[in-house]
């Protein structure tokens, strides 16, 4: 049986103490992740706008699909990436497996559908408001993107932040094309997994904690601006 | 006594225009010519195509048959880039008060410097020079309208469509709604209003537009409408009947 307190005690030494290898890990899992969600979010909210805007035959098939996706499971996404950046798969020559930038490639498959979805139905709200006004103005449909996208921000901002809360927290995808390896691709999650097995709960709890930490920060500020846009939006009524 | 410029503001004609929706006739209007110094109200009950009318007027809705046709030309996108219209609702971007005026005038192509003399004197004029930075989704029902209409006149339109600017806005508010457009009226700018208020439309307008079931039920100046009008419709329209 083992003395929680003692590694209680233990964890936050770690983090108090500055801990190299803790911090080294923390730092990696934010790079990977705020990548990530940067790469994700300059492809989705561009998609997710034009699909709000824009009316073609199969959009509805997409809106469903990109909905659908927000549910993907990592593992199986982590494994997709495997296959392709496996020597033998179509992108193996490129050498990326068990790399950040492999990790990279697993979270913006993953958060990609989450921010898409969200700013479509940021961007279908606004433009249900804006549409006649901004025709009135002379505003073209294409252009009336970067008016709305610009508008919407703080729900662009949520959607950036709950697809950061994905990312940060994520472990299957990215252990299984990272794999774990120390100084290299090991980031929070993995390691908790990793240091747990093995017994070695205060690198765990200590990781732990800072992971729980970052997801309270972000769901309080997604608060924080769901909270300012709705008095925004009662103070116009 | 009102005093028009004189009328060298663009002439809207409507011939055979069509819009039916399920089987049914939303709007049919043979002839109607707009011309003529002064606002132009288009009264009528709920349901009558008033809103309907506008929008078609403006080029915001396509009809099914029929044309628009400005100074004798159908509507094209350069005659609508020198209109503007201010809806029921006003529809404020999610920005400063300056910012929504901003917004309107970087897209005339001025230099930054004319620019900012012109969101001075607007903001100056419209009266919102203390609120220039405050949101705009915070001012109150009158001053968000007000600042709508400001918007649309930044555009330096040549018409200015407006769909029932004040109907849910309170006397002091509505006077001074109706002291901007008048101010525009008398530079020039052609006025097309849609309003449920005859007393409305006896202080504003120079001719009246009278809808009932998606036709016009009687076109006339403010003076022979009001004194003397034509139709059953009118009448009982004035007297406070219920136009059904």
């Amino acid at each position: 049986m083992q003395n929680f307190a003692e590694e209680f005690r233990a964890a936050l030494g770690l983090i108090l103490t500055g801990d190299s290898d803790l911090w080294e890990i923390v730092l990696l899992s934010l790079k990977v992740s705020l990548l990530a969600v940067l790469i994700a979010s300059a492809i989705g909210m561009p998609l997710g706008a034009v699909l709000a805007v824009s009316r073609f035959r199969g959009r509805r098939a997409i809106i469903v699909l990109i909905n659908a996706l927000m549910g993907l499971p990592p593992v199986v996404v982590g494994l997709v990436v495997y296959l392709s950046l496996s020597r033998s798969g179509p992108f193996g020559v490129l050498g990326l497996l068990y790399t950040p930038t492999a990790m990279i490639i697993a979270q913006v498959l993953l958060v990609t559908p989450i921010i898409t979805a969200l700013t479509r139905q940021t961007i279908e709200t606004l433009d249900d408001e804006y549409a006649e006004q901004l025709r009135s103005l002379g505003v073209s449909r294409l252009a009336s993107v970067p008016t709305m996208l610009w508008d919407g921000r703080v729900a662009l901002l949520t959607a950036f932040l709950a697809g950061f809360g994905r990312a940060i927290a994520e472990v299957g995808a990215v252990i299984i094309v990272g794999g774990n390896i120390n100084h290299v691709t090991r980031v929070m999650t993995t390691t908790i997994a990793l240091e747990t097995s093995k017994g070695n709960l205060a690198l765990a709890l200590a990781l732990g904690a800072i992971l729980i930490g970052i997801a309270v920060a972000v769901t309080a500020a997604v608060s924080v601006l769901a909270g300012n846009r709705g008095a925004e939006q009662l103070s116009h009524a | 006594m009102r005093d028009f410029a004189p009328d060298t503001s663009p002439r809207l004609s409507v011939r055979n225009l069509r819009i039916g929706r399920n089987g049914g006739t939303l709007l049919n209007v043979e002839n109607l010519d707009l011309t003529g110094p002064g606002p132009t109200l288009i009264l009528g009950p709920n349901g009558a195509g008033k809103s309907l009318l506008l929008r078609c007027l403006h080029g915001l809705i396509a009809p099914d048959a029929g044309e628009v046709c400005q100074d004798g030309a159908p509507l094209s996108a350069r005659h609508r880039a020198r209109q503007a219209m201010v809806f029921q609702k006003p529809v404020l971007l999610r920005r400063s008060v300056a910012a929504n005026l901003n917004y309107v005038l970087r897209r005339q192509g001025l230099s930054r410097g004319d620019r900012k003399m012109r969101l001075e004197a607007l903001l100056h004029d419209g009266g919102f020079a203390s609120k220039a930075t405050q949101s705009a989704r915070s001012l109150s029902g009158g001053e968000a309208q007000r600042l709508a209409i400001l918007r649309a006149l930044a555009c330096t339109p040549d018409i200015l469509f407006l769909d029932e600017p004040t109907s849910a806005l309170d006397p002091s508010a509505t006077q001074a709604i109706e002291a901007l457009i008048m101010d525009a009226a008398r530079k020039g700018t052609r006025i097309i209003m849609v309003s449920h208020d005859v007393g409305q439309a006896r202080r504003m307008g120079h001719d009246i537009v009278l809808m009932h079931g998606g036709q016009v039920a009687e076109h006339a100046t403010a003076g022979t409408f009001f004194q003397s009008p034509e139709t059953q419709t009118a009448r009982r329209y004035l007297t406070g009947a219920l136009v059904l």
